[in-house]
């Protein structure tokens, strides 16, 4: 158990010190989430207006679509990576050692979580910084970091997964957009009892990047939302469940050593 | 050490690929331990298939192998336990430093935590890095690329060691100090080494045994003297002053010998009668009026041995199979 334990945090370790030593996949992740925040409360700071919008605080509003954007770069992150493993032959080098499976992806997950946790902290700091009072205080500031890691899980679970079944970079970096799909066709700008556009209500209803959130944007300006919660935590958990699981599937597929 | 655990046995080994020919077309070897086994062939010929299969990372087809005194289809974690690899083209994150990486493996082969930094420093001096050690990879030569696979491929001191192509693309100091190491690891340490190459002077001159793999079949197996013994008899290599002349002396040579094929300019003739015969040559190039660029004897070489078994030459051999890292990926 200490043998697999350390492999863990070995493999964790590596992912975590390759990205600390490329700057652009370190401040890319921190400064992209940052300039649209910027730019969208600057542009739809009106939108506070609006009646039955939940805050006066655009930027307050806003601040959750930053927790969620770092876990698609943590996506990309952990599916680019292991790709370039199998490209390279160094997927190969680590079968060969006694490393199991199961603590390969937990590593892989374990460095996502870490660099998950370090955006999501910036993220926090940065709306400090800039006057967003947190409705649920302090322990609602270490739930949301709890919740950055659990869908740091989740969305890296699932570029692992990518990376597995394609064994291409140039893959993974194709299905990303798509993601950001996911994510302007959500309540990222609006509430969603607030959208207007009956189709895009619905998309937006329909899509469980809206619950995510509105999980997070729940313990920015509401407070302690039970059903925010619920629905934020159990999405990601069922996302993360089936990620992981497609993921260890591929991960069996990919390593046909006997 | 148990002497027969560090021995690779091997019966009627196939892999087959879906779209492809065999790559592995039901080989038999077995390699004693502390020896150093050439697999000498050209490209697509089955030498990185073979090694995939005895190092568990691909299923074989049929035949059985066993490495280490392991069944290495079902006995694939003791096997990876007794061996080490350095696979085709040195798989490192170009991002780590050579300590990282040594780190890394050390921790992923479950070496105590205590033991770690030394069997690291011990390994980079022992492969010349030590300076470079602190360095992230992307930096490093081809040389020392390869110098650093080797020490992460000994970090938890394998009985059995898997070079593929260990040495391609190096310049010949790079490859002289790699073959020195590989020398020392089996002398001193008892190390079996199963070496990949389709560089004839790296088999010569490292090898203990040799075998030659083509189209998945090996078509010879011995030491690298006694293989160049049975082909005998050495050959003159005659090179005309004018193109023109090469049909003449193809003609004038014919009696003295057995033609190969040889370049478009030269004439390459295996000596009948060994050297005793190069003064008939001699004569009868004279007396066919013919002007020589060039005259040469060639004691016989592996390529030789390669010639006269597939009646190809094995420089230039390649290229005509299916790219064996495609099919074996």
């Amino acid at each position: 158990m200490t043998n697999v334990l350390g492999q863990v945090a070995a493999v964790a370790r590596r992912s975590v010190i390759r990205t600390a030593r490329q700057p652009a996949a370190v401040v890319f992740p921190l400064a992209f989430p940052m300039l649209l925040l910027l730019v969208n409360s600057g542009g739809l700071d009106a939108s506070t207006k609006l009646p039955g919008f939940p805050t006066d605080s655009f930027v307050a509003f806003a601040l959750a679509v930053p927790f969620i954007q770092g876990a698609l770069f943590s996506t990309m992150n952990a599916g680019t990576d292991l790709a370039r493993d199998i490209q390279t032959g160094f997927l190969n080098r680590i079968s060969l050692t006694s490393i199991r499976g199961v603590a390969l992806i937990a590593g892989l997950l374990a460095g996502a979580v870490t660099l998950g946790l370090i955006q999501a902290i910036f993220y926090v700091v940065v709306g400090l910084i800039v006057g967003v009072d947190f409705a649920s205080g302090l322990l609602g500031i270490l739930v949301l970091l709890v919740f950055s890691a659990l869908i740091s899980i989740s969305f890296g679970a699932l570029g692992i997964f990518l990376a597995l079944r394609t064994g291409s970079g140039e893959a993974i970096q194709g299905v990303f957009p798509l993601l950001f799909v996911f994510l302007f066709l959500s309540s990222m700008n609006t509430p969603r009892n607030l959208i207007a556009v009956d189709w895009f209500k619905a998309v937006a209803t329909a899509n469980p990047v809206s619950y995510l959130i509105e999980c997070v944007r729940s313990l920015i300006i509401t407070g302690w939302d039970r059903e925010a919660l619920f629905l934020g935590f159990g999405l990601a958990i069922v996302i993360g469940i089936a990620s992981t699981t497609v993921a260890t599937l591929a991960l069996k597929e990919r390593l046909v050593r006997t | 050490m148990e002497a027969r655990g560090n021995s690779i046995e091997v019966e009627g080994l196939v892999r087959e690929f879906r779209k492809g020919p065999r790559a592995v077309d039901g080989i038999e070897l077995r390699v004693d331990p502390g020896e150093i086994y050439g697999f000498l062939g050209p490209n697509g010929a089955g030498k990185s298939t073979t090694v995939l299969m005895l190092t568990t990372l691909l299923p074989p087809t049929a035949g059985k192998a066993r490495v280490g005194g392991y069944d290495v289809v079902a006995e694939g974690p003791k096997v990876r336990s007794v061996i080490g690899a350095a696979l085709q083209e040195a798989a490192l994150d170009p991002m780590l430093t050579g300590r990282d990486h040594l780190r890394l493996q050390a921790t992923l082969q479950g070496i105590p935590r205590a033991e770690r930094k030394v069997r690291a420093q011990e390994l980079l001096e022992r492969v010349g890095l030590s300076e470079a050690a602190d360095r992230k990879v992307g930096g490093y030569s081809g040389g020392m690329k390869r110098r650093l696979d080797l020490a992460l491929a000994l970090v938890h001191r394998p009985r059995i060691l898997f070079l593929d192509e260990p040495t391609t693309g190096l310049d010949i100091q790079s490859r002289t100090a790699l073959w020195d190491e590989v020398a020392r690891l089996a002398r001193d340490d008892g190390v079996t080494v199963f070496l990949t190459t389709q560089y004839l002077e790296e088999a010569d001159v490292l090898a203990d045994r040799v075998g030659i793999i083509d189209h998945g079949h090996i078509v010879a197996e011995g030491t690298p003297e006694a293989l160049k013994a049975e082909i005998g008899l050495p050959s003159v290599h005659a090179t005309p002053a004018e193109q023109d002349d090469r049909e003449r002396l193809v003609a004038a040579l014919a009696p003295y010998g057995e033609p190969l094929d040889g370049s478009a300019r030269d004439v390459v003739v295996r000596l009948r009668e060994g050297l005793a015969g190069l003064p008939a040559v001699v004569r009868a190039v004279d007396e066919a009026g013919l002007t020589l660029a060039s005259l040469e004897i060639q004691a016989p070489s592996l390529d030789d041995v390669f010639l006269a078994k597939t009646g190809r030459s094995l420089e230039g051999a390649g290229g005509d199979d299916q790219d064996e890292d495609e099919t074996a990926a």
